[in-house]
């Protein structure tokens, strides 16, 4: 909250977390992100329609609040391990859109030079360790940057990112019992959109609330909405303080959902249109932090123009950066296959 | 100057070889299953734990695959773990890991990160510990583009390939054949290494080049020994490494010797004797082949527990014997 007056703290007194502990511009800041995640994705899958991307992806529209409320209280070198609905976390995470754009158009100027696509983005400069095509993959690999963190001192808080899906496989609990043992700075994310990919929770999970597994594991679970992005951005404050301190791990599960299907193969026979309506009209993370912006006085009519443009603009950018970029010789086949010798 | 050298077992040799590794580099630390105070299953680890401490000598839990992921996370923020699983077997249950997040997320980044781990098996039969705790299923990894895979014969490759496989910075996984822990050679004092990649020529000779791999390249050696009363000069290639493989030396090989038996642990199909039976075929050494190529692997059946079965079930020294004398006397 650097900056700001007493009057202005003042007047912020009885609103949620959020705008009680960042600025204006870093909320509006949000929000620019959150539509640019929202956007991005839309860009990619009309690439994809067209045939200009192969493949597939996993969209996270309809969750973006729930990436951006984690990576809020983030620095830049802490580091997170992502899925594969992972563009939101990468986009959260400080990438740039053009160089993902690139990534799935297969070109090397992608951010993993066109070998990884959608399902292994990473920004590893930004502390993206990566997406990962294998359901709570990631989650040892967080705990394992957890170790190296508190191992090397360097103060860094590792966040793993997973979905409800993940909460049923072996390393998910292996993970967390290693974290809390050794008392790690990593925070465990559940996404819970509802549906591993086809199934619900319900039908795939003992528990109520996948937080409540946290206790298996004597740590913090708790429960966020994954649309209201000050409630995430609060829990995960609140973990990263933990962590930072020493104090160990934190589940958060966030509860949201994903408008589109799994993947471009799901024709969304599990679930029903008037349920997939009734979150994109009344659930929508994005409506929701812009009529909280708007009714708070943080931002006009005017000011979320301004963003749609900008976030337009740079969806446009990113797309010709792609088209534009080179694709991989085939003579460079193998590389990185081993790390080359000097 | 010659580093002094004595007498170590393989397992000494090894831990000698974590010792160093943790001396020269803060980042190195081993992490696995009762390695601390316990000091390993078989005594690797051994004492280690009381000089470098419980920060760098990590007993986890009985998780292998959650464990082999920590690993895998430490080494691509920057440390160098080496992790011992307990039994070679049980890298099945690690293997989403190794082979999934280790082996190709180099790839996957494009060349954004390193994996700098080394992961330890112990392998093998003869222990009498049966068909859960006795595969020898280093192939199985050799398939897989990004990892290597090392099987070290003797106390001094343990050791200086250890160190090699530290100071790599991909990732390399050592079969170590329990029978072997137990084995003494002469290994030099401090620190020097043994390239993986490279194979070894342990006996010279000129009638037939056998290739084996791990404890078999003793059992070769001591078939050459009798086979050289009966005026067969048998040459022994030490592959040392399965990925890469060192082709040339194969290949130089049989071009002298116009014979190949190719001796391993592991079940016969599919495996490394296929490998290097198919790199010579393809080579300009099958011009100078004189005898087809033999395979000498394990049986087509679990590891079983009854002594007798159990050493029936993988090559033996009379199975090598017997396979090089009918080789080279035309018998095949």
């Amino acid at each position: 909250m650097a900056g700001a007056s007493k009057a202005v703290v003042d007047s912020r007194a009885n609103l949620p977390f959020v705008y009680r502990q960042y600025s204006p511009e870093q909320l509006r800041g949000v929000l620019h992100k959150m539509y640019l995640i929202r956007r991005f994705e839309e860009g990619a899958e009309e690439c994809y329609t067209r045939g200009l991307i192969h493949g597939t992806m996993h969209l996270s529209i309809g969750q973006e609040a729930s990436a951006m409320g984690v990576c809020m209280p983030l620095a830049e070198d802490d580091q997170i391990t992502s899925t594969h609905r992972g563009h939101g976390h990468c986009i959260a995470k400080g990438a740039e859109v053009s160089r993902m754009f690139a990534e799935f158009f297969g070109k090397t100027t992608g951010y993993c030079k066109g070998r990884g696509g959608s399902m292994h983005i990473a920004d590893v400069a930004k502390g993206n360790l990566g997406a990962n095509g294998i359901v709570a993959g990631g989650i040892p690999i967080a705990v394992g940057a957890a170790l190296s963190s508190k191992r090397m001192k360097t103060g860094k808080v590792v966040v793993s990112f997973f979905g409800d899906g993940a909460n049923n496989e072996g390393a998910f609990h292996e993970a967390l019992n290693m974290a809390a043992v050794w008392k790690l700075p990593v925070i465990f994310v559940c996404e819970n959109n509802g549906y591993g990919m086809s199934t619900s929770t319900a039908r795939s999970t003992a528990v109520k609330n996948i937080a409540d597994r946290a206790a298996a594991y004597a740590m913090p679970g708790v429960i966020v909405n994954g649309n209201i992005f000050s409630e995430v951005a609060e829990a995960s404050f609140k973990a990263v303080e933990r962590a930072r301190a020493g104090e160990g791990p934190t589940l958060i599960e966030s509860k949201t959902y994903r408008h589109r299907g799994h993947s471009k193969s799901d024709r969304n026979r599990y679930r029903t249109k008037e349920e997939i309506e009734d979150w994109m009209a009344n659930r929508d993370p994005i409506a929701l932090f812009e009529t909280e912006l708007r009714d708070f006085g943080f931002i006009d009519g005017q000011g979320i123009q301004a963003i749609r443009d900008a976030v337009a603009r740079e969806i446009a950018d990113g797309i010709e950066f792609a088209k534009a970029s080179p694709a991989p010789e085939i003579t460079t086949l193998q590389d990185y296959v081993y790390t080359e010798h000097a | 100057m010659d580093a002094a050298v004595r007498e170590l077992s393989y397992a000494q040799a090894i831990q000698e070889a974590m010792a160093i590794a943790m001396d020269m580099d803060e980042r190195v630390f081993l992490m696995g299953e009762d390695i601390g105070v316990y000091g390993g299953a078989f005594q690797v680890t051994g004492d280690l734990v009381e000089r470098y401490g419980t920060d760098r000598v990590i007993d986890t839990p009985i998780s292998e695959l959650g464990g082999a992921g920590v690993a895998v996370g430490a080494a691509v923020t920057g440390m160098r773990p080496i992790f011992e699983f307990q039994f070679s077997d049980f890298a099945t249950l690690g293997m989403e890991q190794i082979v999934n997040q280790a082996a190709k997320m180099r790839f996957m980044l494009g060349g954004e990160v390193s994996v700098p781990l080394v992961m330890r098996f112990p392998a093998g039969s003869g222990t009498g510990a049966a068909a859960q705790h006795s595969q020898s299923l280093e192939a199985w990894l050799g398939h897989v583009p990004g990892l290597k895979v090392i099987q070290p014969a003797t106390p001094h490759d343990a050791k200086g390939m250890l160190l090699a496989a530290v100071a790599d910075p991909d990732p390399v996984m050592i079969f170590e054949h329990k029978l072997l822990y137990k084995m003494r050679g002469p290994v030099p004092e401090g620190h020097y290494t043994v390239p993986i990649g490279k194979a070894d020529i342990r006996r010279e000779g000129r009638d037939l080049t056998i290739v084996a791999t791990s404890i078999m390249v003793q059992r070769a050696l001591d078939a050459a020994a009798t086979l050289e009363g009966e005026g067969i000069d048998i040459e022994v290639v030490d592959l040392r490494t399965i990925r890469p493989l060192d082709r040339q030396t194969v290949i130089d090989s049989v071009k002298k010797t116009s014979r190949l038996l190719c001796v391993y642990e592991a079940v016969k199909t599919l495996g490394i004797g296929a490998e290097v039976s198919a790199l010579v075929a393809e080579s300009e050494a099958f011009d100078y082949l004189d005898a087809p190529i033999v395979r000498l692997g394990g049986a087509e059946t679990p590891i079983p527990y009854n002594p007798d079965l159990e050493k029936a079930t993988v090559p033996q020294v009379p199975d090598i014997i017997a396979a090089a004398r009918d080789l080279v006397k035309g018998i095949r």
